[in-house]
């Protein structure tokens, strides 16, 4: 399956490389060069390159190319989802997946991806089963390490590797037992010109940070469990307990993981929690425009708008902005052509305005589209799809855990074309 | 030079990783030489005999390969290390050998004989690398080597290693396909085995080395549609893909009748069918022929076990089942993926990039499936190109006359973007749309026409090609757009375009007459400077122009003609030639001057704009060949339905001959369910899906999944009981323990069921199960030792917390033990087949200080375990508990310690043998903060201490538990026992027969193991029984007081079998007592483990001559 990886720096330099069957030539990856240079944008990249011998696939995440080699015919998903999943656990080993992070712990890095493929074939990709194989890397360890002689590598087959809850390990211990549940909901919304709803839906998700000891058996339950349209789960949660009785079931992993992603079913009328009031122009002949835009709240439950930034990609033309701010401060990258108005915290009674010239360069056309403005916002404790978690039922073990849940709603992808 | 500084620097600086000094060399001048005195230093540390330094070599070395660095001179220094202790080390070293072996390949034989040494070892994660490894290097020679190892790991204890061994197939078949045969063999092995971890590694082999032979998936066909749900994420991919295949050969298509209707309607997506079947009759003939379509259960099963993968986080995974069912699911239920599939564009933009891909394909031949996700494909001005344009083919593809208007106004928005790519591609979906749906053609064409006013010169140009397409439609009607079109030759400079609008105007000179003489002049003018496609054009232009109107443009021809004659291209050269001969008529000229005008103003048919992803679906979608629309390497062709349904009872499991007898049959469905997610495991195609869908689905529900009870669950405990009981009823052997236990359970189920079933409660009554457990288990305690673990097992099935599938085997187990030589007779014993089991799940350490064993086992119950997590090792059978001495109370200061052996699975860890430890303080003042501290232990010993206990006030005494993994040696765990005050220094030494934990194991496989465990590994000796020892009972108990291990039923009267698995390796000990006439009798102990063995037979010879 996969043949071999190779992560590639923005720059263009191979920082690292590692073959799961005989050896690739680094030459493999001119091709892969060669597709970038051709899509100027790192985004449009295509993520499946042919050539003559081999297949590239790749992905690009934090500023790093990672580039696997294919020999045979393989679901590109899957090689897609791995590559992810590598890049979350450097992610979650380091506390980045940044090229600094993997080339100082580059030993770590290769008896991590050693462990996650076998002949190319995904061995082990469960986070918990990684951590007791290779633990991570602290700076209490290294030392500890460094005066007993031990070492970073576990010496017996992890417990989740055979039992049928590889994403627990056993023998989790804390003083502490916690359960925090974060409900996070996202706004994904295009709104027109005049200021109607072109699309919109919920995506939610809940993430968990779990800290019990033993093998605890949860069971979350919601008030309003049809709400949730389409859901997807870790593997943890019991699906057939889901359909029955819309209950979510489970054995948790150790630690921090998503445990379900949702979708509110797009036939509810999604509550649109800002509304955007904007005048953009480019007057013809002429070296400028005008530029005026108002964010005010809309239904947001006697709830706080607050964290509102809203970036606005300018036509190329557009040379440098003029503009106050009643609030927030705002910047224009003149290179990038990039707006960026940190507005804050909405007071209903002093509606945020951003107003000004736009300054064109002198000659060209005027841009005949107005830029879209995206908006990111953040409502806290409020689920805006009204989800409600109802309880949280802990089986298996006998202490009392501390629960806690948490509503945010954010705006995902709000944009409001002008 | 630059060489000695950068050495004296890296000595110093080697506790930092060493990699990027290794990035920037110093001049290339002083490489070589810095080089070799780098590896030097290399070499030196790895022949160091210090671990660290050891250590600090291969991870600069690691680096190095890492990095792409050669770093293959040092092979001969790093070989040597293969075998060293430390495991970091040993890691490091296979990274490296795996790199280089195939160029060193025969230094590389050195290490053969480690992985060899490895593969024996009883740490099945030292087995599973040493066979990682080995199938590894790629070194051909070692094919014998690795091929034998493959076979002997197929069919290790460890599914880990079975897995391994599946991994290491497709190595080996590429290193040497002549084993192919050999191969099959163990694929066909493995791919029997029914436990989870093996399944999607095995059909990964599967793929790779024999595809083609789908036969030998019959046989597991049900099994892995039942085992699906349980696999690993990547495993399931590689499931699901193989079972579309699997399902295209072996069921009919459930769409037959509605395709035959179609065909005639959509010739296009059938027509390569149709040529087939030439005759129409026959068709007709074979439709009413056909029976009404009636889906193969086993159709029914697959699409039933995939649908809920459609939930997975794992992408991949979601898009295998949407494939599945794009290419098997009856029309109906197709529309079930969308939604999951929609969802998936939330995610990363490669992903987005594959499933918009397919979605394409799929919106082509089910539009109506999309359709209510209409506005998910709506494009953001923050997508990357190449995910825009995709999303408008999705776009485009769901247009129709309902939706078209919102789809056109939301085209309008898309023209405006900044992205010109994505305008273009928006144009030319415009245009798509125009001809597919002929009510909004002049609407398009309209705002097309207004497109070409626009300011940017790609816009119009692609308005010009798309609206060149859309006119040849319906050309009469527009002569004022070609108009328009002819005045833009001025402005447009884009070569397609004005080619485009130059061959609209040859094309229908006849509707702009005035017109296309006089572009024909200006083009004349600037022909020089025109690009190819645009000369080729203006000939083309200037020729139909001379046909249609040679006065007015005679010369004009000419003289482009002449230009032409001259051109640097050869092409343009040609056609000039080529039409100068046509349309002048010389003397020389012939025949076919005269069709001139037939040949270039012919009716010429629209163009069809259409799909890029049209019948792409010939492709397995979702496949690489699918995404490159090109038949990658190893891509299996998805075949087409067959027209008869191949046999269906291929995929029937054979029944063994012993479950004709009919209530064991239903027992061994009882025993088998649990371990499968669904109820239909083995049994045949009678038990179809579809004939009972509810009670199945319920069924499903409660026994399937990976442990999906729970005790708020009522059906669930319910059904449980009903499936316990119903059992205990079946067994004829109904001894009265047995019904009074079910009286007891049917209380116990009565009151649950009565009380309110709020969730809130749940825990309380939880405590209360709990409390009546405790209660129960002393008493079992004092009564007979079985009777005692019978009632663990008991209380087990009934516990709330504990999964259906734990249960039912622990009762059918602790029954068989208790008739072992009755009715039941040995051959149902192999009803339960030992590799089915993993070793028993962690369990909760208990975590307050002072808790009695009986808890702990209670607690046992009470863990939630897995299906297929069933204990695979028996509760201990009980011979009198000896206590032993850990410190005497002159010695400890009046506080006195006992040990024990409980002979109870260690809670927390298999590998370890669980210590009861008694504690009592003779002392008259408190004890405090008792604990376990500084083991000294060996190598691979490991100690889980008993929690701190806080305070033992004087007289008191505390009973806790230890765990300790003597690593199957009899070498004693030292470690030290503080109070406040002291430390006692106190070593537990374990006999031999307590390293052990007893198996459960037929008589056939107790003979097949023996079979395989001969020669150095059997140990006889013969001895005289004494006359005290000379009954069954007797016998039995002391062998089984001198070792942990359990009785294997037996065939012949004077013999008596025990089986026993080591803790720590889980490696086999089997006890053969035989007793010939009198008092002679013959002892025969098969251990992998010679040391063990030896000890065994003394130890239990002793117990027996006592």
């Amino acid at each position: 399956m996969i043949h071999s990886l190779f992560l590639i720096n923005c720059s263009g330099d191979i920082f690292l490389e590692k073959h799961w069957k005989s050896v690739v030539s680094q030459s493999v990856c001119d091709y892969f060069f060669e597709a970038q240079e051709k899509a100027i944008d790192v985004e449009n990249v295509p993520p499946v390159i042919s050539t003559p011998l081999h297949y590239l696939i790749s992905i690009y995440r934090d500023k790093i190319f990672f580039v696997s080699v294919i020999q045979t015919e393989v679901p590109p998903l899957f090689v897609i989802e791995f590559l992810h999943r590598v890049a979350d656990t450097f992610q979650d080993y380091f506390g980045e997946c940044s090229e600094t992070a993997i080339k100082d712990n580059v030993v770590i890095v290769y008896e991590l991806l050693e462990e996650m493929l076998d002949n190319g074939f995904p061995l082990a990709t469960e986070s918990n089963i990684l951590k007791e194989l290779i633990k991570p890397p602290t700076i209490l360890r290294s030392v500890v390490n460094s005066i007993t002689g031990s070492s970073n590598v576990g010496d017996t087959l992890p417990t989740g590797q055979l039992s049928n809850i590889p994403w627990r390990r056993a023998g989790v211990k804390y003083t502490n037992n916690e359960a925090y549940f974060d409900v996070i909901e996202e706004i994904d919304a295009i709104i027109d010109k005049s200021g109607s709803t072109v699309f919109a839906e919920i995506q939610g998700v809940i993430d968990s940070c779990i800290k019990l000891s033993g093998m605890p058996d949860l069971s979350l339950s919601f008030m309003n469990p049809r709400l949730l349209d389409d859901v997807s789960f870790h593997p943890c949660i019991r699906f057939k307990r889901w359909e029955s009785e819309r209950v979510l079931s489970f054995i948790p992993p150790d630690g921090n993981f998503r445990l379900i992603s949702y979708r509110v079913s797009s036939q509810n009328l999604v509550a649109i929690p800002v509304y955007v009031k904007h005048l953009i122009s480019f007057k013809e002949n002429s070296s400028s425009g005008r530029f005026d835009v108002t964010i005010g709240p809309k239904q947001n439950m006697g709830k706080t708008v607050e964290g509102v930034v809203m970036t606005v990609h300018m036509p190329k033309a557009v040379l440098n902005m003029n503009l106050t701010a009643t609030q927030g401060s705002y910047t224009f990258d003149p290179v990038t052509k990039v707006l960026a108005w940190d507005v804050g915290k909405i007071t209903p009674q002093k509606l945020p305005n951003l107003k000004g010239i736009v300054n064109l360069q002198s000659g060209a056309p005027k841009p005949e589209e107005n830029p879209s403005l995206n908006i990111q916002f953040k409502i806290q404790q409020l689920a805006i799809s009204g989800l409600k978690v109802n309880r949280l039922d802990m089986y298996g073990e006998k202490y009392k855990p501390f629960k806690g849940v948490k509503y945010i709603t954010k705006a995902g992808k709000f944009q409001v074309r002008t | 030079m630059a060489a000695s500084p950068a050495y004296g620097e890296e000595k110093g600086g080697s506790s930092s990783l060493g990699e990027p000094e290794y990035g920037h060399d110093p001049a290339s001048g002083g490489i070589f030489a810095s080089d070799y005195k780098r590896h030097d230093d290399l070499k030196e540390m790895l022949d160091s005999n210090k671990d660290s330094l050891k250590l600090e070599a291969m991870k600069r070395i690691v680096a190095m390969i890492a990095r792409g660095k050669n770093a293959s001179d040092l092979f001969p220094a790093v070989v040597k290390n293969v075998a060293c202790k430390n495991i970091e080390v040993k890691k490091l070293v296979y990274v490296y050998l795996v790199r280089y072996a195939e160029e060193q390949q025969d230094l590389a034989l050195l290490s053969i004989s480690t992985f060899q040494r490895g593969l024996k070892d009883p740490n099945q994660l030292i087995r599973a690398s040493a066979l990682r490894v080995l199938s590894s290097i790629r070194v051909p020679i070692i094919v014998p080597i690795m091929m034998l190892a493959i076979k002997e790991a197929a069919s290790d204890m460890s599914p880990y290693v079975r897995k391994t061994a599946a991994h290491a197939i497709p190595k080996l078949y590429s290193l040497d396909s002549d084993q192919k045969d050999q191969l099959i063999e163990v694929i066909e092995k493995l791919l029997a085995d029914k436990t989870t971890l093996v399944a999607g590694s095995v059909v990964m082999a599967f793929e790779e080395v024999c595809p083609e032979r789908i036969d030998l998936i019959h046989k597991n066909y049900r099994k892995l549609c039942n085992l699906l749900i349980d696999v690993e994420e990547w495993g399931q991919v590689v499931i699901i893909n193989m079972l579309t295949r699997y399902a295209r050969t072996q069921f009919l298509s459930p769409n037959q009748n509605e395709s035959l209707l179609e065909e005639s309607a959509e010739k296009a997506f059938y027509g390569s069918e149709e040529e087939d079947t030439k005759d129409a009759k026959a068709e007709a003939a074979s439709l009413a022929k056909r029976k009404p379509y009636v889906m193969d259960p086993d159709h029914r099963l697959l699409l039933r076990n995939t649908k809920p993968l459609l939930q997975s986080r794992n992408a991949a995974v979601v898009m295998a089942v949407a494939q599945l069912y794009f290419h098997l699911a009856p029309k109906a239920e197709v529309g079930v993926i969308a939604k999951a599939l929609v969802r998936l564009l939330r995610s990363h933009s490669e992903v987005q990039y594959v499933v918009l891909q397919n979605v394409a394909t799929m919106s082509i031949k089910r539009r109506g499936m999309f359709e209510p996700y209409l506005k998910s494909f709506y494009i953001r001005s923050t997508d990357p190109t190449q995910i825009k344009i995709l999303k408008l083919e999705v776009l485009t593809n769901l247009a129709n006359e309902t939706n078209i208007s919102t789809i056109l106004r939301e085209f309008q928005t898309y023209i405006r973007s900044m992205d010109k790519d994505f305008v273009a591609a928006t144009i030319q979906a415009i245009g798509r749309c125009a001809t597919n749906i002929g009510k909004v053609r002049d609407t398009c064409l309209n705002g097309l026409v207004q497109l070409l006013s626009n300011r940017d010169e790609l816009v119009v140009a692609e308005s010009v090609v798309v609206i060149k397409k859309l006119l040849q439609m319906q050309p009469a009607q527009h002569s004022e757009i070609i108009k328009h079109m002819a005045k833009l030759t001025d402005n447009i400079q884009v070569p397609m375009a004005r080619a485009s609008i130059l061959w609209l105007i040859g094309e229908y000179c006849e509707h702009v007459p005035k017109i296309a003489p006089d572009v024909l002049r200006k083009m004349a003018k600037s022909f020089t400077n025109e690009e190819d496609i645009v000369k080729l054009q203006v000939i083309n232009l200037a020729a139909k122009l001379y046909l249609t109107n040679s006065k007015q443009s005679k010369l004009l021809t000419q003289y482009v003609l002449n230009l032409a004659k001259y051109d640097q291209n050869y092409d343009i050269r040609d056609r000039a030639r080529f039409i100068r001969q046509l349309i002048v008529p010389t003397e020389k000229s012939g025949a076919l001057n005269k069709y001139a005008k037939k040949l270039f103003l012919a009716q010429k048919p629209a163009p069809i704009l259409e799909s890029s992803f049209k019948d792409r679906d010939h492709f397995q979608l979702g496949s690489l060949s699918h995404l490159l629309n090109a038949k990658a390497v190893g891509y299996q062709e998805l075949p087409d339905w067959p027209d008869e349904a191949p046999d269906p009872s291929v995929r029937n499991v054979e029944v063994p001959e012993w479950t004709k007898c009919t209530s064991r049959e239903k027992r061994k469905d009882k025993v088998e369910k649990p371990f499968y997610s669904d109820s239909e495991g083995e049994s045949g195609p009678t038990e179809s899906a579809d004939s009972e869908p509810e009670s199945d689905s319920e069924e499903s529900g409660s026994s399937s999944s990976s442990g999906t009870s729970s005790s708020s669950s009522e059906e669930e405990d319910e059904e449980e009981e009903e499936g316990g009981s119903e059992e205990q009823s079946e067994d004829k052997e109904g001894e009265e323990e047995e019904e009074e236990k079910r009286k007891k359970k049917k209380e116990k189920g009565g009151p649950r069921k009565a009380s309110p079933r709020s969730v809130g409660s749940e825990e309380e009554e939880e405590a209360e199960g709990k409390k009546v457990k405790k209660a129960a288990g002393p008493q079992g305690k004092k009564g007979h030792a079985e009777s005692s673990s019978e009632e663990a097992s008991a209380s087990e099935s009934s516990s709330s917390g504990s999964d259906s599938g734990t249960e039912a085997p622990t009762v059918v187990e602790a029954k068989r033990r208790k008739i072992p030589s009755s009715k039941a007779g040995p051959k149902e014993i192999s009803l339960l087949d030992l590799d089915d089991f993993t070793p028993p799940p962690p369990q909760p350490v208990p975590s307050s200080s002072i808790i009695s064993t009986s808890l702990v086992t209670d607690l046992e119950g009470l863990t939630l375990t897995d299906t297929s997590l069933a204990p695979a090792l028996l509760s201990p059978a009980f011979g009198a508990v000896r206590t032993y001495e850990l410190l005497h109370r002159m010695a400890g200061e009046g506080l006195s310690v006992e040990y024990c052996f409980s002979r109870r699975p260690f809670p927390g860890d298999p590998h370890m043998v669980a210590v009861q430890i008694q504690i009592s303080n003779n002392t008259d003042a408190e004890v405090k903060s008792l604990r376990v501290s500084e083991p000294k232990l060996l190598a691979g010993m490991r100690i889980q201490e008993f929690p701190e206990i806080e305070s033992l006030a004087p007289g008191d005494t505390a009973s806790v538990v230890m765990g300790i993994d003597f690593c199957d040696s009899t070498q004693a765990a030292n470690f030290q026992l503080c109070t406040h005050t002291r430390h006692f220094y106190v070593s537990i030494q374990p006999p031999v027969g307590e390293l052990m934990a007893p198996v459960f194991m037929s008589e056939n496989e107790f003979r097949k193991e023996q079979g395989k465990l001969t020669g150095m590994s059997e140990i006889t000796e013969k001895l005289t029984l004494p006359e005290k020892c000379r009954s069954d009972h007797a016998i039995v108990q002391q062998v089984t007081s001198a070792a942990n291990v359990g009785r294997v039923p037996c065939g012949a009267d004077n013999e008596y079998r025990f089986a026993a698995k080591t803790v720590t390796s889980g490696s086999l000990v089997l006890i053969t007592l035989e007793w010939r006439e009198g008092a002679a009798a013959q002892l025969t102990v098969n251990s992998e483990k010679m040391v063990i063995g030896t000890m065994l037979v003394k130890d239990i010879i002793q117990a027996l001559a006592q």
